[in-house]
């Protein structure tokens, strides 16, 4: 297999439009983030990529890279559960709900959202 | 009608030709009658149609039997005054069972008679041939049969020898061996028999084989991995959030992440209503007769003679364990003049124990009487005191910490032995002071009150915070009637600098006694406070005359050490002494903690409460470290406080007790207290809140009463009231020493505590009281406003 030169010039109007494109994206993420954050209880918000690094959080680092590389393992685990009892199946949601709070997991194929929320009494 | 009864109008004329006539030959007992068969078919014969028995003709003629039954039915039982029994089984019936008959009504008879047909007569069981079911080949092979015939042998003697006369010979005895003579069995060789049969048992058993290896033995060695997450560089991350990826998967993931947090914000799904029910119920249910109820009560002759209990401390670690300091009562001139008074008795603090109520298990020497003190957070076995002529005292305990933990309780009822009687006059093993402080620096008059500082921060000279390393207190304030408030630091090791000849001349070479814990001994008598606050008023140049004093971050916890978060303090491994191998940390490392609050409540002799800042600033005029000017004073008290303490629930909020009244402060309300109370008929003396219910404090009484108030029940009066004694209340103190029992310990004028223990009403808090009385502080605030 030969390499290909891409045919697309990179001109600096089209540099341009390529970060507008991507500050646009990005502003959307920051606003569904921020709207997640906003809710009632929420402690805080963690985005984790495939291999369990978290790419955005709003803890300390300490305290991200431990749910982080947790919850990662959990989910890798849980999924492979749901899967072995029905190979059709897939995890779409996990809820652990401790004394103090309750982490929310929501898996995905290449990235994992988890939010830390205070149920109210 | 009975198939064979058949009833029968009988006229005279058959009645006389039968000999049945009625009241005659048959009457209403006996009412049988047995007629002949031939006599009835020729009395058909010779009357025809007109013989009685003609509607029965033809019964009577198939009738089996000889002679036929008539019974005569007085009663009209069957219609007519007779009836004719048709069968032979009836009629035997009727005439055999009128013995059991007779003895029950004629209605019964009757019944009987009629039922008679069903009785089942008994029938012996019949034999039956054997059948076999195959036991009989069991029986055969269990049985034992001889397989051969037995041998008989008939044994004889001669005739001519019976009746012979007998010879006997003698033998010595000694010559035999054992002096036994016996006739030994003896194998006749002449003699066989060949076993032909044996019958012997088997049994298989596996077979065991024991094994054995030694493996190479290594030395052991402690292997560790040391890792780190892996995290992505800051423009991967920026690559990351803004990829399409992200946003498509946060598209799809939004929704129900949002759902979930709904979910969870309408409502509690794991909420148990049951068990809410009941909790509410047990909190509302039946008063308990008693609150408080007696648990013991400690006092001792010798030592608390004419003494009134001063302070008391529950011990934090060891269960049962309470000290107590006192001190001579004195009159007002007498406290005056105090370098007059002269001690007769040495002063103590006296350590008692639930397990025995009459000795005290430690007694602590004091140079003068104590005010008050308090046992060091992180170590339990140094204490400090303060001393009525204003040095602070401190002791170690640490070689009687075995012998407080095993107290043992006290077995009443046994007469005891002579060691245990000469172990229990011993008297309690007394500890003398570490180190005092040096006159010349302390208070000038008694240390009304001290506290040690919490651990995860220490002052230094210039009132700044630092964290500390450590994690142990090692600073103390104290307050006091002449003005100013002291703060001490215990260093760790000898101080460096002794420049001055004046400090040389004061240092006395003072041997300590060989059992005296030499841990502080650098500081015994050259001790110096760290910084002196003196409390000025704002307008004039008199000054406060603090008696209580209440600091905001005195918040600390004997078990845990609570971290504040931003503090990333080290953790020192625990060491026989610690101060030996601590060195002095140097102010310059230490990082400056701008969070911590310098802010301080204080009560005062006069009954004001003042509240003010110790940190110093450099006065920008004069360059002179000046403490702030931003004091605040209120005067609701009359008397002197004697009670100025934070809650333990609410950092903010502060109860002072003085004279007739006590108030809640909230710190930030300037405008006065948020909660008052009115004037009472007598004194309030001391005061204290619970430690487990937010909204629930005790009030000590001249009367020896103890008010217990319930904000959430009622805020004008107590809701309920206790006495405890017939003299003032001294101090109070509760304590949690499990989760079932809390106490109150309580002291009063004679020198006498006593433990009470609270009832669990007053111990539980309600669901959501926290909440409720936060709510309660909060609304008092804004009618402030």
């Amino acid at each position: 297999m030969s390499l290909k030169r891409s045919s697309v010039q990179y001109t600096p109007s089209y540099i341009t439009l390529l970060c507008l494109l991507c500050n646009r994206e990005k502003a959307e993420v920051e606003e569904t983030l921020k709207r997640i954050q906003a809710h009632k209880g929420v402690i805080a918000t963690i985005v984790v990529n495939a291999e369990g690094i978290p790419i955005r959080t709003t803890l300390d680092n300490s305290t991200t890279v431990q749910y982080a590389g947790l919850l990662h393992q959990l989910i890798m685990k849980a999924r492979s559960t749901v899967r072995d009892i029905d190979p059709q199946n897939d995890l779409t949601f996990l809820r652990i709900r401790s004394k103090k709070h309750e982490i929310m997991v929501a898996p995905d194929k290449e990235y994992l959202l988890i939010v830390i929320q205070n149920p109210c009494e | 009608g009975h198939p064979e009864i058949f009833p029968l109008v009988f006229t005279t004329k058959t009645q006389e030709i039968f000999n049945c006539r009625v009241d005659e030959d048959v009457t209403e007992e006996n009412c049988f009658k047995l007629i002949k068969k031939e006599d009835i078919i020729q009395d058909l014969k010779t009357r025809a149609t007109i013989s009685d028995f003609h509607p029965v003709k033809k019964v009577v003629l198939e009738y089996p039997g000889e002679e036929l039954l008539v019974v005569f039915d007085a009663k009209f039982q069957y219609g007519q005054n007779f009836y004719f029994v048709a069968s032979e089984e009836a009629k035997e019936n009727l005439l055999k069972p009128p013995e059991t008959a007779e003895e029950k009504d004629d209605d019964k008879e009757e019944e009987n008679r009629e039922e008679t047909p069903e009785i089942h007569p008994y029938k012996p069981p019949v034999h039956k041939p054997w059948v076999s079911l195959g036991s009989e080949k069991e029986v055969e092979e269990e049985s034992v049969k001889d397989t051969v015939t037995k041998i008989k042998y008939m044994i004889s003697r001669v005739r001519r020898k019976f009746g012979a006369p007998v010879t006997f010979t003698d033998k010595n005895a000694s010559h035999v061996k054992d002096s036994y003579v016996e006739c030994t069995s003896y194998q006749d060789k002449t003699f066989s028999i060949k076993m032909l049969e044996k019958d012997v048992g088997v049994q298989m058993v596996p077979k065991v084989r024991e094994a054995s290896t030694q493996t190479k033995w290594t030395y052991p060695k402690n292997a560790a991995t040391q890792y780190f997450p892996r995290q992505l560089s800051n423009e991967e991350k920026e690559e990351s959030l803004s990829s399409e990826k992200l946003k498509e998967f946060l598209t799809s993931v939004h929704l129900r992440m949002e759902i979930a947090l709904q979910q969870n914000e309408i409502m509690n799904a794991f909420f148990d209503d049951w068990k809410a029910l009941a909790e509410d119920e047990s909190s509302s249910g039946g008063k308990p007769d008693v609150y408080l109820k007696a648990y013991q009560s400690f006092t001792d002759l010798r030592y608390l003679k004419d003494r009134t209990i001063s302070c008391i401390c529950w011990h934090p670690t060891i269960y049962g364990t309470i000290a107590v300091s006192a001190r001579v009562w004195l009159s007002y001139e007498e406290q005056v003049n105090l370098s007059d008074k002269s001690l007769l008795q040495q002063s103590v603090i006296l350590f008692w124990s639930f397990f025995d109520p009459i000795h005290p298990q430690l007694m602590l020497e004091c140079p003068e009487d104590i005010y008050c003190f308090q046992f060091r957070p992180s170590d339990p076995n140094v204490i400090a005191g303060g001393c009525i002529n204003g040095q602070v005292v401190l002791w170690d305990i640490s070689q009687h910490e075995e012998k407080l933990q095993n107290a043992k309780p006290v077995a009443d009822g046994i007469k005891p032995s002579l060691m245990q009687v000469q172990q229990s006059s011993t008297e309690p093993p007394l500890v003398r002071y570490c180190a005092v402080s040096s006159i010349q620096n302390s208070h000038k008059k008694p240390v009304t009150d001290i506290h040690w500082l919490p651990d995860y921060f220490e002052d230094n000279r210039m009132g700044a915070t630092f964290e500390n390393r450590a994690e142990m207190c090692v600073q103390l304030v104290t307050c006091s009637p002449d003005c100013s408030i002291l703060f001490w630091d215990i260093p760790a090791t000898k101080l460096p600098e002794q420049p001055s000849s004046e400090k040389v001349e004061e240092e006395e070479i003072f041997c300590m006694p060989p059992d005296v814990p030499d841990t502080f001994k650098h500081l015994d008598l050259c001790w110096k406070p760290l910084i002196k606050i003196n409390l000025h008023k704002s307008d004039t140049t008199t000054e406060y005359n603090p008696v209580r004093i209440s600091l905001k971050e005195l918040h600390y916890h004997y078990k845990t050490s609570e971290k504040v978060q931003s503090l990333d303090t080290l953790e020192v491994p625990a060491k026989d002494n610690p101060y030996a191998e601590m060195s002095t940390p140097s102010s310059k490392n230490l990082k400056v903690l701008e969070n911590i609050s310098t802010d301080f409540f204080a009560g005062t002799e006069d009954g004001e409460i003042v509240y003010s800042n110790w940190k110093m600033e450099i006065d920008s005029g004069s360059a002179k470290p000046v403490s702030q000017k931003h004091t605040q004073k209120y005067t609701i008290h009359t008397e002197t406080i004697n009670t100025l303490q934070r809650s333990p629930f609410f950092k903010d909020i502060v109860l002072s007790v003085g004279g007739r009244n006590f108030a809640i402060w909230k710190e930030g309300v300037t405008n006065g207290p948020i909660l008052q109370s009115s004037c009472s008929a007598g004194r309030y003396t001391a005061g204290q809140w619970s430690l487990t219910r937010p909204g629930v404090f005790f009030i000590g009484r001249e009367d020896g009463n103890i008010d217990i108030w319930d904000l959430l029940r009622k805020t004008h009066e107590p809701s309920h009231f206790q006495n405890i004694s017939e003299s003032m209340i001294t101090f109070i103190s509760p304590w949690i020493a499990s989760p079932k029992q809390h106490f109150l310990a309580v002291s009063d004028d004679l020198g006498v505590l006593h433990v009470l223990e609270i009832c669990q009403t007053l111990s539980h808090p309600s669901r959501n009281e926290h909440a409720n009385v936060l709510d309660y502080f909060e609304r008092e605030v804004k009618y402030l406003k």
